[in-house]
């Protein structure tokens, strides 16, 4: 037995855990779930909420379980009448301060708050209602900010601060009048908030969701005169499972047709065909780049998140940035120029819905870059959490149905595509295309396995193409993302290309993704994304089909003029709203 | 006055305290000449020898604390003076300060010493800014003079002092949430574990003391006849500096022997109960502190006889006298308005607790509330009690949990309105 492992007994049970243990990590080990709300797998400890106390003998207080590591002999107790009372009691707390709208909200049926309520045989507190009279902030794009059904746990300050380094968002006020803002209570988006919605995810309530697009959907798809053509993103067929029950890390790709197509979407193509496009388009321009002196490193740019970071906090790298629209937008220009071409349909006739993983993207397909003649090339983005609202709408049991193919030809993508969804995904699509185009030769294993990782986290790797070789780097999350510009910028890394997705393990962990995605999920769904690369047939950008036919037919050559005005884009500085340099330099008053 | 004792405060009036020389001439820095000549375990082993407990309000074993802190193996540690004081009612701290910066820095350059710190920062609320420019002075003289900077007294030994200022949060005297202030955040109190023994300001080893704690080394070193021993009780040794205010006709700073009663205290101390008025509570140990009824006057002031008629124990040594002019509905609501104020909000118990706790009280002020009111003003007072994260939420009730076990006929329920 080893010397560092501690034994002690919850509820009388016998468990023995490592030092270091906390005893919900033990409780849970054994299967007993601690009622709790502030904590979270993945975030350092808070001990806000102490709806996990528990009564440990020997003590006089109660101990929160989410903080107090283990010792030998410990003996814990998790529903005891002094544990039930207090746990009952900081509920009803929460309650009163809780804004009890759950049949609107967005979070019915799927709430931390409510699941307690339903243990615990809870409905009303017997407090008066005291909770927050604030409107719902509905400031921008992406995200919505409820402080009425806010509980405090402060999961978001958490995310935004040590996953993301953003800290967009924040306590503020002490006592009853404490409450999670951003800065100066100013819009989400005019603060240092980029719109990943890692918030969102983690929120155990609804007091931050997803702008809800769903109806704009619904709403288009009742009027006749549109054509509603939706593409879904490579790591939606991963993650939707989650939401019907599924294993995480299911591949659903053909009951997710099925399902968009009994939806009534008259086209359902994939993002993963303008993943393609994009390798081909930012391939060809690292290449270009490399060869013709122009701003190195590169770095990718299909990570909404991260594109408003780098116009938000580091615009004077901006030129680094891959001109090359993401995904989305590429398929959106696509859909509303080539495709309304060849079928004849006038583009504004046309409602383009994409379905992303992502809050960013909503945002990113407000762009006015990324549209033109008065339309946008993409019209509405739902999250993968609003697909899965719309499929109960339509009351399908995804489990079962059958599974259809994408249509054609915006239906086809490369195991390159698919990969996109991961962190380390683009880079190594990106390689096995530059590996060719470069050397002309065949790449004899496509896996590039060092660029491939885990979440969080930074890789470098060093790629040789055939005789020259390319240093490169990885990094998922901001806090990570902000390391590697730092190392940029201080010269102490001469990368030549580097991928950055804004979100942990990339879009499998989007902020649009199921509630309830953890970082034991995105791993499962990281596997399944290479697993399904590794059985298609086509895995490479450039051998993809539909893209030779596109260029034959439309573009011509990536990087060709036409490439040029429909798939690549322009960045800008977005100054903050609170520039506090005037009074660092002390000259306001 | 004959049962006031000058142990720790005796140096009051005895010198300049604008002057290091003038310290220095009546013996200051004897007593950390002799402590660099002293291990630091020996420097601890003194104070756990005399008993001392920490003056804060927590009363820690002092002596432990500093072995503690000692152990701790790390190359930075600091040493931080607890001078916010922020217990409504507790102004002794600020008479050490004013009558006898010097021996306080004494006190906090042989901590510094015997902990093994290289720093140690004077955390000082607010309000007490007047007291700044004394305490900078004094700093100063010393580094000019050598007992604080590099290679203190040739000794080999290398310690700062810095002073800084509370922004008026009640709550930074709780030593978490005062490191998290010391290091610029809000005020709010830190998840334990971790300790700040183990990481306190600036993620250091932190040994946090209060003003008189770190008063009471010098004397205790040089102590060489056993008088601090000698003054107090066999189990609670020592003297203890209180505040006594309220309704009283000579309120003021006192330090006493311990195991004087409370009724000594009021009255052959502080001068009894202003004319022509009846005492009716005693509140002990600040606003965190339980209630006394008038029959509590005999309990005698230390840490056993005080826990053992449910009463604070000593605490931040605070006595605040009510008499019959001011009601205890009005005085709890006083009180309960204060922690509605300072609680941080961070934890659910204290952060909503409170504030029902404050809306339940006004009814009872109103003499509207119900048999239930009481039960949920008594249930949400013991959650916070047992279920908050920092000592503020844990002891904002006592004063209401004991006035409802000592004064049960204020709560009674006003029948022709509950009928109605």
């Amino acid at each position: 037995m080893s010397e560092n492992m501690i034994h002690l007994t919850i509820n009388h049970m016998p468990v023995e855990v490592p030092a270091g243990t906390r005893i919900i990590e033990a409780a849970h080990s054994i299967g007993i779930d601690i009622p709790h709300l502030c904590y979270h797998p993945d975030q350092s400890i808070k001990a806000h909420c102490r709806m996990c106390m528990v009564e440990v003998t020997g003590q006089r207080k109660l101990l929160a379980a989410c903080s107090t590591l283990v010792w030998e002999g410990m003996e814990v107790i998790t529903d005891s009448k002094r544990v039930y009372d207090a746990q009952v009691g900081v509920l009803d707390l929460i309650l009163a301060d809780h804004h009890q709208d759950c049949l609107a909200c967005a979070r019915n049926n799927n709430c931390d708050l409510q699941n307690l309520c339903r243990r615990f045989n809870r409905l009303k507190p017997d407090l008066p209602d005291v909770s927050s009279k604030e409107r719902p902030r509905l400031d921008n794009p992406s995200i919505v900010r409820d402080p009425t059904k806010c509980v405090k746990c402060g999961r978001c300050v958490k995310v935004c601060t040590e996953v993301q380094g953003i800290g967009a968002l924040s306590f503020t006020g002490r006592s009853a009048a404490c409450k999670v803002t951003t800065a100066f209570d100013l819009p989400m988006n005019e603060t240092d908030c980029v719109l990943c919605g890692q918030c969102t995810l983690v929120c155990p309530v609804g007091a931050l969701t997803e702008v809800d697009h769903t109806s704009h959907v619904r709403h288009a798809l009742h009027d006749p005169t549109k054509h509603v053509v939706v593409q879904v993103a490579p790591s939606v067929r991963v993650a939707l499972g989650d939401d019907f029950g599924m294993e995480p890390g299911a591949l659903v790709t053909g009951k997710m047709v099925t399902a968009l197509k009994m939806i009534g979407f008259e086209k359902v193509f994939d993002t993963n065909f303008s993943a393609d496009l994009t390798i081909m388009e930012e391939g060809s321009e690292l290449l270009d780049r490399i060869k013709n002196g122009g701003c190195l490193p590169m770095i990718t740019s299909c990570s909404p998140g991260w594109v408003n970071f780098m116009e938000k906090h580091h615009p004077e790298m901006i030129p680094h940035l891959s001109t090359a629209k993401s995904p989305q937008g590429m398929f959106g220009a696509v859909l509303k120029t080539y495709y309304a071409q060849r079928m004849g349909w006038d583009p504004k006739d046309i409602v383009s819905v994409s379905v992303m993983p992502c809050t960013a993207k909503k945002f990113e397909a407000t762009r006015p870059e990324l549209g033109r003649n008065g339309y946008q090339d993409v019209d509405v983005v739902l999250t993968t959490r609003e697909l899965a609202k719309l499929i109960r709408y339509e009351g399908l049991d995804l489990k079962r149905l059958p599974e259809s193919e994408f249509d054609a030809p915006l239906g086809t993508g490369s195991g390159a595509g698919a990969i996109f969804g991961n962190t380390g995904g683009v880079m190594e699509a990106a390689l096995r295309t530059a590996y060719e185009l470069y050397t002309g030769k065949e790449l004899p294993r496509l896996e590039f396995e060092a660029v491939r990782g885990e979440v969080g986290g930074i890789r470098e790797a060093t790629i040789d193409l055939g005789g020259t070789s390319l240093k490169v780097a990885v990094a998922n999350g901001l806090k990570n993302a902000e390391e590697v510009i730092r190392r940029v910028e201080s010269g102490e890394a001469d990368y030549l290309f580097i991928e950055i997705m804004a979100c942990p393990g990339g879009c499998i962990g989007g902020g649009g993704q199921p509630i309830g995605t953890n970082n034991a999920k995105r791993q499962a769904r990281i596997k399944a994304l290479y697993a399904l690369d590794k059985s298609l047939p086509l895995r490479k950008s450039h051998e993809n089909p539909d893209i030779k036919t596109i260029y034959e037919e439309f573009f011509d050559h990536p990087l060709s003029h036409k490439a040029h005005e429909l798939l690549h884009t322009t960045y800008a500085a977005r100054p903050k709203r609170y520039d506090f340099t005037p009074y660092l330099h002390g000259t306001q008053k | 006055m004959g049962k006031t004792v000058s142990f720790i405060s005796r140096n009051f009036g005895r010198y300049n305290p604008a002057s290091l020389a003038s310290y220095e001439y009546i013996g200051g820095f004897t007593a950390l000449r002799k402590a660099l000549g002293m291990d630091g375990l020996e420097i601890a082993k003194v104070l756990s020898d005399n008993g001392v407990q920490g003056r804060g309000g927590a009363a820690y074993d002092m002596g432990r604390k500093w072995s503690q802190a000692r152990a701790v193996e790390a190359p930075h540690k600091c040493v931080v003076c607890n001078a916010d004081e922020g217990e409504p009612g507790t102004f002794k701290d600020r008479e050490l300060i004013r009558n006898d910066p010097f021996q306080l820095l004494e006190g906090m350059i042989i901590a510094g010493w015997s902990v093994g710190a290289d720093n140690g920062y004077i955390y000082m609320r607010g309000e007490y800014s007047h007291l700044r420019p004394l305490l900078l002075s004094a700093i100063r003289q010393c580094e000019e003079k050598g007992y604080l900077g590099d290679n203190i007294l040739g000794s080999g030994f290398s310690y700062r002092i810095h002073l800084y200022s509370g922004a008026g949060a009640y709550v930074c005297g709780e030593g978490s949430a005062l490191c998290e202030s010391l290091e610029g955040h809000s005020g709010r109190p830190r998840m334990k574990p971790p300790f700040i023994k183990q990481c306190g300001a600036f993620h250091l080893p932190t040994c946090v003391n209060n003003v008189e704690s770190l008063s009471l080394v010098p004397p205790l070193l040089l102590d060489t006849q056993g008088f601090y021993k000698s003054q107090g009780t066999p189990d609670c040794p020592g003297t203890k500096m209180i505040s006594v205010c309220g309704n009283v006709k000579n309120p003021g700073v006192f330090e006493v022997p311990f195991g004087i009663t409370i009724r000594e205290i009021i009255y052959d101390l502080a001068g009894g109960i202003e004319d022509g008025h009846q005492l009716q509570l005693v509140q002990l140990g600040g606003a965190s502190g339980r209630l006394a009824s008038p029959a509590q006057l005999d309990t005698p002031y230390t840490y056993k006889d005080m826990k053992a008629a449910d009463l604070t124990a000593i605490g931040s040594g605070a006595i605040l006298v009510v008499d019959e002019r001011t009601s205890i509905i009005g005085f709890l609501r006083i009180t309960q308005q204060f922690f509605f104020h300072e609680s941080c909000g961070q934890c659910t118990p204290c952060r909503e607790g409170n504030l029902h706790i404050r809306m339940l009280l006004d009814k009872v002020a109103a003499g509207t509330h119900t048999e239930q009111d009481i039960r949920l003003m008594e249930k949400y007072a013991r959650i916070m009690s047992t279920a908050s994260m920092c000592g503020l939420g844990e002891t904002a009730q006592s004063a209401l949990l004991s006035a409802m076990k000592r004064f049960p006929e204020v709560f009674a329920i006003k029948k022709e309105v509950a009928v109605r």
